[in-house]
C-alpha cells in the first residue's frame, strides 16, 4: 500500500463545527502558514451538524444589553451542579457572538423578531435560525480557509516527537477511499473529531441502530487520539443523558422554551415539583438553582418513570395553535431530526392533536452540550492561574497539541457556535505558538515509528484474510471479531456496569470492577478484529476508539465517589452530591508507554461571583 | 432502508457515496442493471438526508427505521441553491398530508470572503486576546471583557 506524507504547520483533525473555526482563525492569524484539515466524512456534510440545527444555542446578545459573560457563567455552573472551568466558560461567551455574526454575514439566515428587531430568542441563550445548510455555509469558510483538506482519511493515532515523547509532531491515518497510509507531519495539531455515541447500548435497536440522539459517526476519537497520547482528561465520568421525543429523539429546546409546551406523566400531571424534598436531601442547595438543572430534570423524570407512571408526554397539542407555530414545531425538526417528522407520518401522529412520548436517552460522551467531558486545556492568560494555564489557550498537557469542541473538557453549554468559537481560540493559539519560535525544527518523528504505525493500523485487514479461509462461510469465526459484533459487546458492558438506560443509569464499585475486568478482555480481544475491506478497517478504529473512551469513563466513574450528575448517572454506594470532598475535578492521565492509568484531582477555582456578592 | 435507492432513476454518478458522513452509500456494478447506489449499512444510517438532497436524480428516499416506524410514510425534500429554499412533503400512514418550505442561506453560494482577504493584523493584535474581526464584531461598546481576578 502506499503511504503518502503530508507536511504542514498547523493540522486540523476533523472539520466538524470547532476544526471550520481552528481553520479559519489559524489563517486569519498565520496568512503565510500551511493549514491542513483531515476529515473523516466530507466536509459539506460532516460531523454532528450534517442535517443542519434550528437553533444556535449560545448567544449572549452582547449588544443589546441582553446577558453578559458573567451571566453566563453563572448559568453554566448552575446547570452543571457547580463543577465547571469558570475561565474556559466565561472566554467562549466573551467571544461568541462575533462568530455568530460572522455567521450572518456569510449567508447563514437567522430569525429576527418583527417587533424588537433583534434576534427572535428560543431561550435566554438560544436564538432561532433556518440552519439546514449550516454546516454547508460555515465549511464554505473552511475550504477557503485551508491550504487543503483531506476528506475521507480517518486519523488513528497521534505521533509524538522523537526527542520529546510529550510534544506533538504530527497524526497517522488511513486514507478510506484510496486505501493510502498518511502521515501528517505538523508543528502544531487540533483536535476536533466530535463526542462519542455507541459506547452505551442504545435504546434503537436492530436497523434503528443508527437512531441516536448524536450522530453515529462520532465514535469517540477526539478522547482516543488525546488519552493514547498521553494527555491528561478531565470529567469523562460526566456524561450526557437527554431527555428527548422518543425513538424519533427530536429535541425538545423549541419545544419547552419558545412554543412553552409543557410534560406531564401518564395521566397527564405535572410531576417535577413533586421530588423537590428528596432531592434535596441528597443533592442539597443545587435544586434551588434556576433555571432548575438539566440532569435534576432527567431525575424528577425517572423517578416518575419507576414509579410506573410512564409515558412521560410532552403536550404539542395545547399550543400548535397557529398554523406559525406549527411551521415553527415542523422546522424545528425537519432542520435537525427529519427522524422525529417520520415517526409522527409514520405513527399518524398529528403533533396538533395529539401529544408524543419523551423518554430520557442512552449516555453519549461529549463536551459540547449539557456536559463537559474531555481534555483538560490551558486557559486564556488573562483569565486563568495557576493549575489552569501552563501555555497556549486550549493547548493539552500535550506541547503543541490543541483541542476544541466536544474534544475541550470543562466548558459545556458551548454548543455549535461556542465549539466554532472555541475552534477559533484554539486556532490562533496554535499560530502563536508556531511564531513564538516553540518550534523552529521541524517535527521528528523517531525512526521505525512509521512502519510500525502502519503495521498496526491494516493489522484487521491481515487478520481478516488469513482467517477467512478456516471457515466455510458466515459471520462466525473463532479466528476474528467483526468490528460490529466489539460494538455490541462494548455497549452490552458500558450499559450493564456501567450505568446505561438498562440499569436506569445506576452503577456502584462491584459493578465497575466487574466492568473494567470485561472491558479489559474486550481490550485484549481487539487484537484480533478483522476487516473485509476498508470501509471496516475504519469501523475497526472507530470501535478501538470508542473502547479506549469507555475505559476512561469507567474509571473517572469509579473515582469519583459521590453522585455529582444525577438523572445521567447514579453511584448507588454513594448516592447523594458530597461537596466537601468532591467538589473538585476528577483527571487522568495513561502513560503512552506502559498503558497505566493515573487518576487524582484538581481544584474548581471560582472566577464569577454568585448572586450578591 | 432507512435510506433505498430507485433503480430506474439512479444513473450511478456517485454524487451520494461522497457526501454520506456515514460512509454507507456504496455503487454496485451489476451487468445487467449497471452502477447503482445502495445503501450498505442501514444500520449506521442517520437519516440526515443528506445523500437525499445531493441526488442530482432524486432517486433516494427514505423508509422509516424498520424497528419502530410504521410503513405507508413519506418525507420527500428538494434543496435549491438557487432560490436557497428547501422544500419538504410529508404524508402520513393515513393519507394526509403537508408541506413546508423554509430558506437556506441569505447570500450567494461560494461568496464568502476568505480570511486572507482580510487587512493583515497588526502584531499588538495578535498578542491580544481579540480573535479575527474583534472588537469590530462584538457590536459593543464594552468591547472585549475580561474577569476580575
Ligand atoms: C440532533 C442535534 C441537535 C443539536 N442541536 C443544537 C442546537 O440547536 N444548537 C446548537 O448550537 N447546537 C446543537 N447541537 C450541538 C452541536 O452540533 C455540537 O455542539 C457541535 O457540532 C460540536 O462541534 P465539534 O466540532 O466538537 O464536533 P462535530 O461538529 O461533530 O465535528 C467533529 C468532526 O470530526 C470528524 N472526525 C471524527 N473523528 C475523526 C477522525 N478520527 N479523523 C478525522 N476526522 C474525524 C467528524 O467527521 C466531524 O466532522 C446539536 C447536535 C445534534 C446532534
Ligand atoms: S446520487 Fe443519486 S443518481 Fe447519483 S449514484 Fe447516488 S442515487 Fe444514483
Ligand atoms: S441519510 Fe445520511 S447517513 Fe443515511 S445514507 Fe444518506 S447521507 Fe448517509
Amino acid at each position: 500500500m502506499k503511504t503518502k506524507f503530508v507536511d504542514s504547520d498547523v493540522l486540523i483533525i476533523g472539520g466538524g463545527m470547532a476544526g471550520c473555526g481552528a481553520a479559519y482563525e489559524a489563517r486569519y492569524w498565520g496568512r503565510n502558514l500551511k493549514i491542513v484539515i483531515a476529515e473523516k466524512g466530507q466536509i459539506e456534510r460532516s460531523g454532528a451538524v450534517a442535517m443542519g440545527l434550528s437553533a444556535i444555542n449560545c448567544y449572549m446578545g452582547m449588544r443589546w444589553n441582553e446577558n453578559t459573560p458573567e451571566d453566563f457563567v453563572k448559568y453554566v455552573r448552575n446547570d452543571l451542579m457547580g463543577l465547571i472551568r469558570e475561565d474556559l466558560v466565561f472566554d467562549i461567551a466573551r467571544h461568541v457572538d462575533s462568530t455568530v455574526h460572522l455567521f450572518e454575514e456569510w449567508g447563514l439566515p437567522i430569525v429576527y423578531d418583527e417587533q424588537t428587531k433583534r434576534y427572535k430568542r428560543e431561550g435566554r441563550w438560544q436564538i432561532l435560525i433556518h440552519g439546514e445548510s449550516y454546516k454547508p455555509i460555515v465549511a464554505e469558510a473552511a475550504t477557503k480557509a485551508a491550504t487543503e483538506v483531506y476528506n475521507r482519511v480517518m486519523i488513528t493515532h497521534l505521533l509524538a516527537d522523537a526527542e520529546d515523547n510529550n510534544k506533538i509532531a504530527g497524526a497517522a491515518g488511513i486514507g478510506v477511499r484510496d486505501g493510502a497510509f498518511y502521515v501528517f507531519r505538523a508543528k502544531a495539531v487540533i483536535v476536533a473529531a466530535g463526542g462519542a455515541t455507541h459506547v452505551f447500548r442504545p435504546r434503537s435497536v436492530g436497523e434503528g441502530a443508527g437512531r441516536t440522539w448524536y450522530s453515529p459517526w462520532s465514535t469517540g476519537s477526539a478522547y482516543a487520539l488525546l488519552i493514547a497520547a498521553g494527555a491528561e482528561m478531565t470529567q469523562m465520568e460526566n456524561k450526557l443523558v437527554v431527555t428527548r421525543f422518543k425513538d424519533g429523539y427530536g429535541p425538545v429546546g423549541a419545544w419547552f422554551l419558545a412554543l412553552k409546551a409543557t410534560a406531564s406523566n401518564a395521566y397527564g400531571e405535572d410531576y417535577e415539583l413533586k421530588y423537590r424534598e428528596e432531592q434535596r436531601a441528597l443533592y442539597g442547595n443545587y435544586v434551588d438553582a434556576k433555571p432548575f438543572p438539566t440532569c435534576l430534570r432527567n431525575d424528577a423524570m425517572l423517578r416518575e418513570i419507576k414509579a410506573g407512571r410512564s409515558p412521560i408526554f410532552i403536550h404539542t397539542e395545547k399550543v400548535l395553535d397557529t398554523r406559525e407555530k406549527e411551521e415553527l414545531g415542523h422546522e424545528d425538526f425537519l432542520d435537525m431530526t427529519m427522524s422525529q417528522t417520520i415517526v409522527w407520518a409514520s405513527q399518524n401522529i398529528d403533533p396538533k392533536k395529539r401529544p408524543s412520548e419523551l423518554q430520557p436517552s442512552e449516555p453519549y460522551i461529549m463536551g459540547s452540550h449539557a456536559t463537559c467531558s474531555g481534555a483538560w486545556a490551558s486557559g486564556p492568560t488573562d483569565l486563568s492561574s495557576g493549575e489552569y494555564v501552563w501555555g497556549y489557550n486550549r493547548m493539552t498537557t500535550v506541547r503543541g497539541l490543541f483541542g476544541a469542541g466536544d474534544t475541550i473538557g470543562g466548558s459545556a453549554h458551548k454548543f455549535s457556535s461556542g465549539s466554532f468559537t472555541e475552534g477559533r481560540l484554539a486556532g490562533k493559539a496554535a499560530v502563536a505558538y508556531i511564531v513564538e519560535g516553540a518550534t523552529d525544527k521541524k517535527p521528528l518523528i523517531a525512526p521505525g515509528k512509521v512502519e510500525s504505525v502502519r503495521d498496526e493500523i491494516f493489522a484487521p485487514m491481515e487478520t481478516y484474510k488469513l482467517g477467512r479461509n478456516m471457515i466455510t462461510r458466515g459471520t462466525v469465526s473463532p479466528f476474528y471479531l467483526y468490528p460490529d459484533q466489539g460494538v455490541v459487546r462494548l455497549e452490552k458492558i458500558m450499559d450493564e456496569y456501567v450505568g446505561g438506560w438498562g440499569s436506569y443509569y445506576t452503577t456502584n464499585e462491584v459493578l465497575l470492577n466487574r466492568g473494567l475486568e470485561l472491558l479489559g478482555m474486550l481490550n485484549e480481544d481487539l487484537a484480533h478484529l478483522g476487516a473485509e475491506n476498508l470501509h471496516q478497517l475504519q469501523r475497526a478504529w472507530e470501535l478501538r476508539h470508542r473502547v479506549l473512551t469507555a475505559e476512561a469513563v469507567l474509571r473517572h466513574t469509579l473515582y469519583r465517589k459521590e453522585t455529582r450528575w444525577p438523572g445521567y448517572c447514579y453511584r448507588s454506594d454513594f448516592p447523594g452530591v458530597d461537596d466537601k470532598n468532591w467538589h473538585v475535578f476528577v483527571n487522568s492521565r495513561r502513560d503512552p508507554k506502559t498503558g497505566d492509568w493515573s487518576l487524582f484531582t484538581r481544584p474548581y477555582v471560582q472566577l464569577v461571583g454568585v448572586e450578591g456578592t | 432502508m432507512p435510506t433505498y435507492v430507485n433503480p430506474n432513476k439512479c444513473d450511478g454518478c456517485g454524487k451520494c457515496v461522497d457526501i454520506c458522513p456515514s460512509d454507507i452509500m456504496r455503487l454496485s456494478n451489476s451487468i445487467f442493471s449497471g452502477r447503482k447506489a445502495y445503501n450498505v449499512e442501514p444500520n449506521y444510517c442517520w437519516e440526515c438526508y443528506s445523500c437525499v438532497k445531493e441526488c442530482p436524480q432524486h432517486a433516494i428516499d427514505m423508509r422509516g427505521y424498520a424497528d419502530f416506524a410504521p410503513l405507508d410514510h413519506k418525507l420527500t425534500v428538494l434543496r435549491d441553491k438557487e432560490t436557497n429554499e428547501v422544500r419538504w412533503k410529508l404524508k402520513y400512514r393515513d393519507g394526509s398530508k403537508n408541506e413546508f418550505a423554509f430558506p437556506i442561506r441569505t447570500t450567494t453560494w461560494g461568496s464568502i470572503p476568505s480570511p486572507q482577504s482580510q487587512k493583515t493584523p497588526t502584531n499588538e493584535q495578535f498578542d491580544s486576546q481579540l480573535l479575527s474581526h474583534e472588537p469590530e464584531y462584538l457590536k459593543t461598546d464594552r468591547g472585549l471583557v475580561t474577569a476580575k481576578r
